[in-house]
């Protein structure tokens, strides 16, 4: 469904019950970097409301090849390539068109380009580990990448991270600002992460959980994995009446 | 039974994580080649309009230690209070100002510094002006969801008085954690994550 004309109402109250509370003691970075007071609430304004948007035009070729667009010339990422693509969608089941998806990830054996990852699984020359892509008028994305793997991280003696891939999702409007993190379909690691169990809820933690699809999958090249992405909804303006923005 | 609402729930959040880096300013990380530059470092175009300041901010944890893996993200008005988006219905803003913006703290001193111009006043819904602010989005490891605050400015006191949403603030004695010292064309910000000196962050 394309908008004929951008939306300008107020989005729906954030369900805080539903996403992880700032302080979850079992990861512990939390417990010093969480607020103690309650966050106070007011109405959508315009600076709530509005938010930037990016054209197609700042997209290279490879953005959303992760297999490629760090590798040297005829060369390409070691490890399982696979499809991940899905729709943003809003909490009304709206596609979100021409907005901003990045998503980051370590590589095939779990190690960042990063300069405080110290891990010792080698990096790979021909892999970056970043990408991004705009979703189409209905509110598609995919993208190609290797598949992650897990890593140990220093909180508990012996926590490792299950696969996943980071994102980074710009709604229409400021406030629909989200990062989270996708895991695969299946993976034992899930349910012992401490970052995942900072979701009270089993049913928002299933909802970061890509389903494999061999429907999608390419034969002979990659498997696919879908993965939808849902934002805050906003409220319609179903009487003229009403002043803008309520 | 009534008919089901059929309304989807909103994504859970998750930390951006310590190497929030490596997607959001690849370049800054050391992850050249990929992006010609790291998104959302240019605010303002050399024919923006207004005046240009400069801001520095810090990051602090409940220990008051000083974050150094921390992102954050500037929206903002133009010098004429309009905002540089799709659903901004009162006329176009300036064309060379982005009002959007992507810093990421120093990993040795944890500064964030970013160049723009100071913001316009925009109305509340109820059309009493708001005093100048950027709105700002703060990710982090060890945050679970992003913090939203605003930033206001010290020399605006008499706009700042009567701000809609300063003055809603029921302990205002907590108000000064939203309003950014001056020093020449320099702004500097303070957010303290928890404690004695807590900012005020916003469920909006």
């Amino acid at each position: 469904m394309k908008n004929e004309k951008p939306e300008t109402g107020a989005f729906f109250q954030r369900d805080r019950a539903w996403h992880p509370p700032m302080l979850t003691p079992g990861y512990k970075t939390s417990v010093s970097r969480a607020p103690q007071r309650a966050p106070i609430s007011f109405p959508g304004t315009l600076s709530e409301i509005t938010g930037p948007a990016f054209g197609h035009a700042m997209l290279g070729e490879h953005d959303n090849d992760l297999t490629q667009n760090f590798a040297r010339p005829g060369e390409s990422a070691i490890g399982p390539r696979i499809i991940v693509y899905g729709r943003v969608l809003d909490e009304r089941g709206i596609g979100l068109s021409n907005v901003l998806v990045e998503f980051w990830q370590a590589n095939a054996g779990g190690r960042y380009r990063h300069k405080k990852d110290g891990y010792l699984a080698p990096l790979d020359p021909n892999f970056g580990g970043c990408g991004r892509t705009i979703t189409d008028e209905e509110g598609n994305y995919s993208f190609l990448t290797v598949m992650p793997g897990p890593y140990p991280w220093p909180n508990g003696q012996n926590d490792w991270r299950p696969a996943h891939i980071h994102f980074s999702v710009f709604g229409h409007g400021f406030v629909q600002r989200l990062v989270t993190q996708m895991y695969f379909e299946g993976d034992p690691m899930i349910w012992l992460c401490p970052i995942v169990n900072t979701i009270p809820d089993r049913a928002a933690v299933e909802g970061l959980i890509a389903a494999l699809d061999m429907q999608a999958t390419v034969p002979m090249d990659a498997r696919a994995y879908k993965f939808d992405i849902v934002l805050r909804g906003r409220r319609s303006t179903l009487f003229e009446n009403r002043m803008e923005g309520n | 039974m009534a008919q089901k609402l059929t309304r989807l729930k909103e994504s859970a959040s998750q930390t951006a994580g310590p190497y929030v880096h490596i997607g959001l300013t690849p370049n800054l990380s050391g992850i050249t080649g990929v992006y010609p530059e790291d998104l959302g470092t240019r605010l303002a175009g050399e024919k923006a309009r207004g005046e240009r300041i400069r801001v520095e901010m810090r990051v602090f944890d409940g220990t008051g230690t000083p974050v150094k893996d921390t992102l954050i993200e500037l929206w903002q008005a133009d010098a004429d209070g309009l905002y540089n988006s799709p659903s901004e219905a009162r006329g176009a803003a300036d064309p060379h100002f982005a009002g959007w913006g992507r810093v990421a703290s120093d990993m040795e001193t944890g500064v964030l510094t970013f160049e723009t111009i100071k913001p316009g006043r925009v109305p509340f819904p109820d059309g009493r002006m708001m005093a100048p602010h950027i709105s700002l989005w703060i990710v982090a490891r060890g945050l679970n969801l992003g913090l939203a605050t605003r930033m206001y400015f010290a020399d605006e006191e008499e706009a700042n008085a009567k701000d809609p949403v300063l003055t809603r603030i029921e302990h205002q004695n907590r108000v000064p954690t939203l309003i950014a010292g001056r020093n020449g064309n320099t702004y500097t910000f303070d957010i303290h994550l928890q404690g004695d000196r807590e900012t005020v962050f916003f469920d909006i």
